[in-house]
This record gives structure tokens, sequence and C-alpha cells, in this order.
């Protein structure tokens, strides 16, 4: 057999050691397709660089706000006509009556330090206070009826377009097409700067406002979002970890192989695949439509969140329970446990770290899934708080992701700055979720 | 009493029975545990379980069951022409609990007491007004027949109330009985509470069949009625779809469907040449290091919500293909376009791609490759006739299952791919998908008698068929071609 292949073949004309023309073609496709590879992966990181720093780019300005700080005289002749500090007498005056008094305080500020801008009118100074403004105030005099007759040192929110023009959004070019701001104002706006009036400052209002309407960009804020989010995630995990467990300890643990139980397994790795929002329109038929529940409640997103983790609760929990050794289960029933003490003594114990990283990261993808929250009505304007739960539960409210969604649809660029700062608070929590899933699995991780 | 209150008297009765049973298995043995036929918590919980199970079982049936029965009675009341049919009874009996729940504030508040309410009459009194003050506002006049149907319903639902009590407390307390006379040295305690956690397991992993049913059961109940007020052939053959509320739509479904499959074939041409080569590089070429930091990296793009991606097309990705591509090109003037959905849903994809394949090559027997590298070929040819036609059957199932992603992806296409529903091979004109329609025609108001909502749920029912019908035949697929090494 040895002696066949030396007699037919040509001997090679050349040196093995210098490379022949098929074989450079053939190293350069090694360092093409070597190229191909670090090629992909560079696109595919350059992308998510891109997303990351553009998110950011435009979401950082969100948590910083313009505000006007100016001296201003609650006086009680417009405030409380009566003068007998009666909060029903004080509360027929309107909004409209306390952008008087703001927009008449500003005017005097600006008499009293001398400044001065051309083509500006009083009427479009009052415009540099945002609409919201008023109404914040109006509250905070009904709530505290003593400081009426004191003069305060007020600090409220700029309009919307002011923000803009500290943060760099709005320029004197833009403003020339605008028809809610000038130039002439804006040109005032760097000298109140100078002068201190006009400042930026940390946007706390960004985590606990409301929503407010397309008018005023300046005034809305994230924190029905955040409460609607927070008790979604409650909920979820009240009611997907003990089903989720109880479930995956059973197929593991104690199913016997029957067509019922291989129902179940085919079930659950389907449901996993299903697309999120056909279980928004389960929520919509089956919650809103058959049981009656309210349309945008949280309890009804947390219900279909819930229906959605499930599958990957359970698969996180099952692997974590087969990640047992045998020989723990055998130990304990050697010595006289039960089947279900071993179960609930034993294996379960063991295998909780796995089954907590696997719940954090179903609530991770719980957290920023939008789809069917749109199809249940989280996406309606809520500017009221949700009560405290339970009955809170049941009031409308939105949440992070959907906030992030309906922000960017509205047509005032201001918003795609808070929707991206949305996003940034919504990837913090993402962040802490799964920083959190991965030191839970580095200090429990346990080789058997 | 209410809902919570009897819940807290349960519990109470519970705990009371817990202890009482454990107590009581104890002295039977003159506190010598070893004479039990179980550990003496276990007598505790059987008291405990037999006085929770009949009393929650009792509770949720009767909370299912009052109002149906209640309203059964009151429509039997109510005169003929205002429950002439389904639609007009289901309104009046809407109009009926919102009178009767208005009453119900009002006394809550004060505003009236509980006689006032049973003398009132539409003659005396303008019932609208008064219950707009305690906070209720109505949309019409009540008519007498309605007052006092809320007012028969209001009655009725205090005594269904009632009886919810008594029963519910009747059973705890029975049960604590029952639960307490058992518990005797030779009982066997364990072996029955064992059994009821062992249903409870089972009725636990029995809800992710339930929810399937669930899911089918409202689509296929909905796309019925759908089609039993739109003609199928119209659905799924007609060439446009312009939805109408005032009537006279054209619902077909080939637009979406040419959408969807578009901007999936270009979400894959991102997602498959980028996850592939990513994950080969990964696995064949990339140093230990290299691999420890790049692949948790990748799988970042799989963590970040879809709503973030749909922001990044609608802000970033659209503008930049109008201005670059697009307007040069003369291709159309519109951000949201096929190309824009399609390749941001393809970055999305990738992670999801890389690593299926990334574990497929992996489990690739190391003796091929050996065996191939010591036949003299390279590297890249190692891979490219030995590696990838092993892992070939895992790889196709992967880009299956990335392609069902693809088209039931819904945030991205909302925000990225328009709403105009064409046929077009322009990729660079604004297209729709199915999922986009469903966000359409669901929110907002919606009429749930109007063919234009209800198109929702058949197209949802399409979806639900395509996707799970890709998924289903890409394990077909990785079952029947996978190769068995040792």
């Amino acid at each position: 057999m040895t002696d066949i292949s030396a007699a037919g073949l040509p001997r090679p004309k050349q040196s093995i050691l210098t490379a022949s023309d098929r074989m450079k073609r053939r190293n350069a496709a090694e360092v093409r397709f070597r190229a191909y590879g670090l090629i992909a992966i560079a696109i595919a990181l350059t992308t998510l660089a891109i997303m990351l720093f553009t998110i950011f780019r435009d979401g950082v300005s969100a948590f910083h706000q313009a505000t006007l700080t100016f001296p201003m005289e609650l006086s009680a002749e417009t405030l409380d006509p009566q003068g007998n500090r009666n909060r029903d007498e004080m509360a027929k005056v309107t909004t409209i009556g306390y952008q008087k008094v703001l927009s008449g305080a500003l005017l005097a500020e600006l008499a009293a330090r001398g400044i001065v801008q051309e083509g500006v009118s009083d009427k479009q100074i009052g415009d540099l206070i945002s609409k919201d403004a008023a109404g914040q105030l109006r509250a905070e005099v009904l709530a505290n009826p003593e400081m009426i007759g004191t003069t305060i040192d007020a600090t409220v929110l700029a309009a919307g377009r002011v923000d803009g023009f500290l943060k760099g959004r709005v320029t004197l070019g833009t403003a020339e097409r605008d028809n809610q701001i000038s130039p002439d104002q804006l040109l005032l706006v760097e000298k109140l700067q100078a002068a201190g009036i006009v400042k930026s400052s940390w946007n706390w209002g960004f985590f606990t406002n409301p929503d407010a309407s397309d008018q005023r960009p300046e005034a809305a804020g994230l924190g029905v979002a955040l409460l609607g989010s927070a008790y979604m995630m409650l909920m979820v995990l009240v009611m997907c970890v003990p089903v989720g467990v109880a479930a995956s300890i059973y197929l593991e643990e104690f199913a016997p192989r029957n067509r019922w139980t291989d129902a179940i397994e085919v079930n659950i790795s389907n449901l996993a695949a299903v697309p999120s929002i056909v279980f928004g329109i389960l929520g919509l038929a089956i919650f809103i439509n058959f049981a009656g529940l309210p349309q945008s409640a949280p309890l009804v997103g947390a219900l279909v969140l819930s229906l959605m983790t499930l599958p990957t609760i359970i698969i996180a929990t099952r692997a974590a329970i087969r990640a047992v050794p045998p020989s723990i289960r055998d130990a304990a029933l050697g010595v006289g446990a039960s089947k279900m003490q071993t179960v609930f003594h034993h294996v379960l114990p063991l295998a909780m770290p796995g089954i907590l990283t696997g719940t954090i990261l179903g609530l991770a993808t719980a957290l920023g899934e939008t789809a069917p929250l749109l199809l249940i009505g989280m996406v309606a304007f809520v500017d009221n708080y949700p009560s405290a739960p339970p009955e809170g539960f049941l009031d409308p409210a939105t949440a992070l992701p959907v906030q992030v969604y309906s922000w960017a649809s509205r047509a005032d660029p201001a918003f795609i700055e808070r929707s991206n700062g949305a996003i940034i608070v919504l990837l913090v929590f993402l962040v802490v979720m799964n920083v959190a899933a991965i030191l839970l699995r580095r200090r429990f991780e346990r080789r058997w | 009493m209410s809902v919570l209150m009897l819940l807290a008297v349960v519990a109470v009765l519970a705990v009371a029975a817990f202890l009482l049973a454990r107590q009581r298995a104890l002295a039977s043995v003159q506190g010598n545990p070893k004479d039990l036929h179980s550990l003496p918590g276990y007598y505790g919980w059987y008291g405990a379980v037999s006085v929770l199970i009949p009393a929650f079982a009792a509770l949720v049936l009767w909370l299912i069951l009052q109002p149906m029965v209640i309203e059964a009675r009151i429509s039997a009341t109510l005169p003929a022409d205002l429950v002439a049919d389904a639609t007009r009874a289901e309104l009046t009996l809407a109009d009926v609990r919102r009178v009767a729940s208005g009453l119900d504030t009002a006394v809550a508040t004060g505003a009236l007491s509980e006689s006032e309410v049973q003398a009132l009459g539409t003659a005396t009194t303008d019932v609208r007004a008064l219950l707009a003050e305690s906070g209720v506002a109505l949309a019409a006049e009540v008519s007498p027949e309605v007052l006092a149907a809320a007012q028969d319903y209001r009655a009725q639902s205090h005594w269904g109330a009632a009886g919810r009590t008594a029963l519910v407390l009747v059973l705890a307390v029975l049960g604590l009985f029952w639960g307490v006379t058992r518990a005797r040295p030779e009982f066997r305690a364990r072996n029955q509470v064992e059994r009821v956690i062992l249903a409870l397991l089972i009725t636990a992993s029995s809800i992710a069949v339930l929810t399937t049913v669930g899911i089918v059961w409202s689509m296929v109940s909905e796309t019925f009625d759908f089609f039993s007020k739109y003609p199928f052939q119209d659905f799924f053959f007609s060439l446009t779809w312009s939805p109408n509320f005032r009537g006279g739509s054209d619902l077909g479904i080939i637009p979406l469907i040419w959408g969807t499959l578009y901007i999936t074939l270009v979400s894959m041409l991102v997602a498959v040449p980028i996850g592939l080569f990513a994950a080969i590089y990964l696995a064949e070429y990339a140093s230990r290091r290299t691999r420890a930091w790049v692949k948790p990296l990748i799988e970042i793009i799989a963590g970040i919500p879809t709503v973030v991606f749909g922001i990044f097309a609608l802000v970033t990705v659209g503008p930049a293909l109008r201005d670059y591509f697009a307007e040069p090109l003369g291709l159309g003037n519109s951000g949201s376009s096929v190309m824009t959905a399609g390749i941001v849903i393809g970055i999305l994809n990738i992670p999801f791609i890389s690593s299926l394949s990334d574990d497929i090559i992996n489990a690739v027997p190391q003796s091929l490759r050996d065996g191939s590298l010591g036949l003299g070929a390279t590297k890249s040819e190692t891979v490219k006739q030995v590696i990838l036609p092993a892992a070939l059957p895992g790889i196709v199932g992967a880009v299956l299952m990335a392609a069902s992603r693809a088209i039931g992806e819904t945030m991205i296409v909302v925000m990225g791919a328009g709403a105009a529903a064409k046929l077009s091979l322009n990729p660079f004109e604004a297209m729709t998908t199915m999922t986009v329609k469903i966000v359409g025609q669901l929110t907002g108001d919606t009429d749930f008698a109007a063919p234009e909502t209800l198109v929702a749920f058949a197209l949802g029912m399409t979806l639900f068929v395509i996707t799970l019908g890709l998924n289903i035949f890409a394990l077909w697929i990785v079952r029947k071609y996978r190769e068995q090494y040792e």
C-alpha cells in the first residue's frame, strides 16, 4: 500500500520553505477570513458605542433645568381679595391670576436691576416663565396661606425654549423660525444669565414630577412612570417567583414522564418565543375586556409581564435545580427525609443563588418591555400619581419604557431630550440589576 | 365585611389552627414527639391548610359567580326594550352598575344616607346632578327603570356580601375544627400536607399551559367575530389596507405581510453575516482574554430594551440614512423606512445569532478540527469545510429563531418603519408591518364591535401562527439533522 504514492506523483519543483502561488492564495484567504471576523465584531461594538453615545449626548442635559430666581411679593389684594385667608375663597383666583403676579414680579425685578432689551414686550418677558410655574405657585400658596403678604425669593421653572437655549438646543438662528420665542428674547436671557436671574441647576423635578402636556416640556418628569414601574415590578416579583419556582420544582423533581408533562414542557419553550405584543393582546382580551379590570392599571401590566416573564424564570430555575448534584438528594433520602423534605430542605437552598440570578435577569427584561403595555392603555397621558398600594394598583399609571416612547412621539424636540434622559434612568436600573446578578453568581457559584 | 378584612380574619384563623393543632398533637403524646407519626409542625400545617383551602375556594367562587347571578336577575326585571339585544343589554347593565357605584360613593362620602338612597326617585330628584356632586359623572339622564334596577342591584350586592362573609367564616371555622380534631398521634399529617403541596406545585406548572390556552382562546374568539363581519378572502387576498372607522374599510393583510417580510429580510442581511462572523472569530481565533471581554460586550446589546433601539432608529439611523443615502440617490425623503427598521432590528439580533452560533460551533468536537488541520488545511478552510457543515443545522435553527424575533418585533418598527401600508420594492420608503398595525388599531379609544378594531386580533393570530411555526420548524431542523458525536 505504501509504495504506490512515491512512483506516480511528480516531484514538487519548489522548496517547501518558499510558499507556492497556491499557498499564497490560501494564506491570503486565511487573512481575509480572519479580518471578516474582526470587522464583524468591530461593527457590532461600534454600533453599540454610537447608540450609547447618542443617548448620553442627547439625554444628560435632561438632568439640568433652567430656572428663574427673583423676589416676588405675594400681595394680598390680588391673591386673597376677601382678605380672610379662606382657602375656598382663595381658590377662586385662577392660575391666570398667579401668572400675572409672576410676570409682574419679573418685570419689577428687571426694572430694579436696570436690565433692558430692545424689541421685547412685557408679555414676551412674562413668556420666559414656564406656563407650569403659575400652577405650582398657586398650589403652594393654597397649601400655606400664611405666605400671602410676604415677599419670597421665588425660584420658578423657565420656559422650555429658554431651557433649550441654555443647553444649546435653541439658538438665535432657530429662534427666527420659531413662533414660541424670538431672538430678542434670547438676548434678554443672556443678560438675565449674566445677572444671575436665569441659571441652570440640578433637575430633581425630572424624577418626581408627573408628565406634562405638549406645551410645557420643562415641567415633564418621570414621577408617575417610576411609581408605575415600581408597582409593576413588585407585583411581578410577588406573582411570578413563587409560581415559577413551584412549576420548576414540579417539572424537575416530581413530574412523571407522560403526555401532560410533555405538553407543559413544549408549552414553556414555545411561550418563551412568542412575540411580546401577543401577550398584550392577551391582556387586553382577557384581563380588560373579559375580567373587567381598568385600563392603564399597574395590576394589569403586572399580570401581562408576569405571564411573559414566567417562561424565563422557569427555564433559569430548572437549570439551577438540575445543577444540584444527585448525591445531595440521595444523602437526604438515605437518612430518611421524604421526597418533599429533600427538595425543600436541601435542593432548593442550594439552588437559590441560581434562582435569584435568573429572577433578577427576568425582572430586568420585564422592566424594559414596552409593546404589551401599549395595548393595555399604559401609554395614556397620566398626570396624577397613583395612590398608595393596594388601591394604587388599580389607578392609572405609566411605565418607564412607555414614557420613553410617548415622549419620543411628541413634536417638540425638548421631549426627545427628556426621552433620552428617561432612557438613561432606565439603563441605570438595568445595569444595577445585571451587575447584582453577576455579583450574585460570582459570589455563590459552586462547582460540584 | 370587605374582602381584605375577610382575608385577614381567615389568616388569623389559620394561624390559630396551626397553633391549636400542633398543641393538641403534642398534648396527646404527653409532649413526646417521638410517639407522633409526623413532626409536630406538620399537624399544625394540616390545621392551617384545612382552614385556608375551603375558605379560599369558596371566596374565589363567590367573587366570580355573584356578579353573574345578580346581573342575570337584574336583567330579568328590566323592561324588554332595554335588553333587546346583547349590546343593548350590556350598555344598560353598565349604566346600572355605574349608578349603583355612584350611589355607593354618595353614601360613603356622606352626601346621602342609606334610607334616602332607597327612597330616591327620578320624579322627585335629579339623580345625575346629585351623583355629579359626589364626583360620579354620568353620560346621560338616569331613567326610572335604571334607577330602580340600580337600587335593586345595590340591595342584592349587600346581601351577596353578607352571604359571602357568612359562608367563608363558617367554612373557615369548620376547617379549623376538622384540622384540630384530626391531630392524633396515628394521623399521617406529613403525607397529607405533602399531597397538598404537590397539588399546588402541579397547579403552578399548569399556568404555563393556561397562558397558551388564554392566548389562543382570546385571539380565536375575536378573530371569528372579525371574520363574521369582514369576509376572510378580502382579508387574506386584498392588496389594499385602508381602515376607516366610518365603515367601508379595506383590510387586506398582504401589504402588511410584505412590509414585515421585507424588513425581516433586511434585518437578516445585517444580522446573519455579522453575527456569524463574530461567532466564528470568537470561537476559533480569539484568545481567551479577548473572548472574555468581547463576548459580554456583544451580549450587552441583547440586554438593552427595544424601545431604546426604537429611539436610535428614530433619532439617529433614520435621519442619517435619509440624508446620506435616500435623498442623494433620489429614493425618497422619509426618515422612517424599511432600511431604518431593518438595520436596527438586525443590530438587535446580532448577539442572538452570535451567542447561539458560538455555542453550536463550540459543540463541534475538537477531533474534527485536529483531523482537518492535520491534513494540512488552513484554519479558515477547516471552518468553512468542516466546522460549518457540522454546525449547519444548529445555525439554520438559530437564524430561523432570529427571523421569528424580527417578525414579532414591535417597538423598533413602530418608531422606525412608518405607518403607510404600501407594496413597494424601494427599501428607503416607509412601509408598515403587522405589529405596527396591531398597536395602531388597539391603542386609544377602541370599539370592540367594529371590524377595524377586531382586525388587530386577526393580525395577532397570523403573527402568532407565523412565529410559532418558525420556532417549531427551527427546533425540528435542529433535532432532525443534529450530528450525534460519541
